[in-house]
C-alpha cells in the first residue's frame, strides 16, 4: 500500500493512523481505506454502528435573499421548496443535461443553504455555482475548509447519539439536519447517510472533530461501533444500490439515463421555470419515455469471482448487451453483485445474462436494485 | 508482522519453504494479505501443472481488486490447499501456516529469492 505523502489530510489524520488504518488516496485525500477486515466494518454497520471520517466532502454554502432562487437555476431539484432543516438529494447538470454531479442540499436557515458535494467534483461544483448565482441576490462561499464531517450508520446510531446530545435524534426524520449539541460540540446533525442504514452525519468544525470522534467512540464502545474506513463504504453503498459518481453517474449520462429522472423538478415555478440544463433534459425525459436506453440494475453471481467496473455483460451468444458500473463481492448477501447499465430487452428482474471476468464468462441473474433493504 | 526465518520470499511476496518429502509450499505473505484486504475469491494452479519462476499461476481476489499469484520458482505442483479454495479468508488468518496455497516439485529455484530479513526490509518492516 503506498501512502501519497501530497494528499490532504482530514482532521482527523492522527487519529486514523494511531488506530493502524490503512490509508488510501481519494479524490487527493489521504483516506482510511480500513482499519481491520473491511468485511468486520461493513457487517457491523449493517448490525451495530461503525463511524466514518467523511471530511473530504465538499461543502458549499450558498446565501443571500435569492439563495433558493439561485440554487432552483442551478440545480435540477426544486430547492426552493425544502423546509428549513430539511434536506434533499439532487444533482447539478451541465447545460446539455449530462450530470456534473450529485448533491445533498440541507436548508440551514430561511436564505441559507449547505452543498455537499463529491470530492471528486467539489471544484467544478464550486465554479458553476458561483457562476450560475451571478445575477441573483446570493453569495457563494467554498466551505470545504470549515467543516470537518463524521457520520454515525447503522441500527445502534439513534441510541449511540442520544447519550450525548441535548437534541432528540430519534425525532429526527430521515433527511433533515438541524444545529445541536453533541458531546458539548456545535454540530449540524443530520440524519443522511449513504450506507442503506439508519445513521447521522454530523458536520462541525475542524477544531472539534477529535473530541467528537473520542466522544462517539467511547459512547458507542458498548453498543459495538468500530471505525470503518471508505472500503466498505462502498460495499454498503453498494448493497444499497447507492449510485457513485464516476461509476454510474457521469457528464456522459443525464439523469434521465441513470434511472433518477424523478429528481429533475420540471414542475418548479421560480424563475419562470428556467434552470441549467432544462431544455436538454426534456429531451432527454422525452428520449427515455420512447426508446428505453440501458437500464441501471443489479446484478448477482453465481459463482464467486467478481464482476468489476468496466467489464462487460453479454448474453449467451456472447454479445455485448451492458457494462458493470460497480462490483464487489457482498459480505450481507454472501456472494458478488454489482450495479450495471444494461440493454432494456435484458434488464428484466431474473433475466440470466453472464458478465466476462477476464475472459471468463460468470453466470448472473438480473436484479432489481436495491438489492439490500434494511428492515423497518 | 514476523515472518518467519525458515522461509525464503519472492519480491512478489510469495513465500516458500524447504522441500519435505520433496515438495516445497508456497503461500502469499502476511505483507501481501494485509495489503489485499479480505480474500474472497482463490484461483490456484492444478495438480500436475507447470509453473514457471516469476510467472502468473492464479488468482487472488479481494473485497477491492483481483491480484495475479506468481509462482516464486519453476516446478511441478504437487497439492493444492483444497481448504483455502472453500475458505479464502484463510489467507488473511493465517498467511504463513493454513493459509498455503499450493506444493511443488522444484525444478529451479531463482537466485534472487530474499531471507526473511531481507523481505522485511525490502517491505519496509
Amino acid at each position: 500500500m503506498t501512502t501519497d505523502a501530497t494528499g490532504r489530510r482530514t482532521p482527523l489524520d492522527a487519529v486514523h493512523r494511531a488506530l493502524g488504518a490503512t490509508m488510501t488516496d481519494f479524490a487527493g485525500w489521504d483516506m482510511p481505506l480500513r482499519y481491520g477486515s473491511e468485511r468486520d466494518e461493513h457487517n457491523a454497520v449493517r448490525t451495530r454502528a461503525g463511524l466514518f471520517d467523511l471530511s473530504h466532502m465538499g461543502e458549499i454554502t450558498v446565501s443571500g435573499p435569492q439563495a433558493a432562487e439561485a440554487l432552483d437555476f442551478a440545480l435540477v431539484g426544486f430547492v426552493s421548496a425544502l423546509a428549513v432543516g430539511r434536506a434533499r438529494y439532487t444533482m447539478i447538470c451541465a447545460e446539455d443535461g449530462g450530470i456534473l454531479d450529485d448533491l445533498i442540499v440541507y436548508r440551514t436557515g430561511e436564505q441559507e443553504f449547505l452543498v455537499v458535494a463529491n470530492a471528486s467534483n467539489a471544484q467544478v461544483v464550486l465554479d458553476a455555482l458561483t457562476a450560475r448565482a451571478e445575477g441573483f441576490d446570493a453569495q457563494v462561499r467554498d466551505d470545504r475548509d470549515a467543516y470537518a464531517l463524521i457520520a454515525v450508520q447503522g441500527p445502534e446510531s439513534v441510541g449511540i447519539l442520544a447519550g450525548l446530545t441535548d437534541a432528540d435524534p430519534d425525532g429526527l426524520k430521515y433527511y433533515a439536519g438541524l444545529p445541536a449539541t453533541v458531546a458539548g460540540r456545535p454540530v449540524l446533525l443530520a440524519r443522511t447517510g449513504y450506507t442503506g442504514e439508519d445513521g447521522f452525519e454530523l458536520f462541525t468544525a475542524p477544531e472539534h472533530a477529535v473530541a467528537l470522534w473520542e466522544a462517539l467512540t467511547e459512547a458507542g464502545a458498548g453498543a459495538g461501533l468500530v471505525p470503518c474506513g471508505l472500503s466498505c463504504r462502498d460495499t454498503l453503498r453498494l448493497e444499497a444500490g447507492m449510485p457513485l459518481y464516476g461509476h454510474e453517474l457521469n457528464t456522459g449520462l443525464t439523469p434521465f439515463d441513470a434511472g433518477l429522472g424523478r429528481v429533475v423538478r420540471f414542475d418548479k415555478p421560480t424563475n419562470e421555470g428556467r434552470f441549467v440544463g432544462r431544455e436538454a433534459l426534456e429531451r432527454a425525459a422525452e428520449r427515455a419515455g420512447q426508446t428505453p436506453p440501458r437500464k441501471l440494475v443489479g446484478l448477482v453471481a453465481e459463482g464467486r469471482r467478481v464482476p468489476r467496473a468496466g467489464y462487460a455483460v453479454v448474453d449467451a451468444g456472447g454479445a455485448v448487451v451492458g457494462e458493470v458500473t460497480s462490483g464487489a463481492p457482498s459480505p450481507t448477501l454472501g456472494k458478488p453483485i454489482a450495479i450495471a447499465y444494461v440493454d432494456a430487452a435484458h434488464a428484466e428482474p431474473g433475466t440470466r445474462v453472464a458478465v466476462d471476468v477476464r475472459g471468463s464468462h460468470e453466470a448472473v441473474e438480473v436484479a432489481a436494485l436495491p438489492l439490500y433493504r434494511r428492515a423497518r | 508482522m514476523s515472518n518467519p526465518q525458515q522461509l525464503r520470499y519472492s519480491k512478489e511476496h510469495e513465500w516458500i519453504s524447504d522441500a519435505v518429502d520433496g515438495a516445497s509450499t508456497v503461500g502469499i505473505t502476511q505483507h501481501a494479505a494485509d495489503a489485499l484486504g479480505d480474500v474472497v475469491f482463490v484461483q490456484l494452479p492444478e495438480v500436475g501443472d507447470s509453473v514457471t519462476a516469476g510467472e502468473p499461476c492464479g488468482e487472488l481476489e479481494s473485497t477491492k481488486s483481483v491480484s495475479d499469484l506468481y509462482a516464486p520458482v519453476s516446478g511441478e505442483v504437487t497439492e493444492v490447499n483444497q481448504d483455502v479454495v472453500d475458505d479464502p479468508a484463510l489467507v488473511n488468518s493465517a498467511p504463513f501456516e493454513g493459509g498455503w496455497l499450493f506444493k511443488v516439485k522444484v525444478s529451479e529455484e531463482p537466485e534472487d529469492l530474499l531471507s526473511a530479513d531481507e523481505y522485511a526490509a525490502f517491505t519496509g518492516n
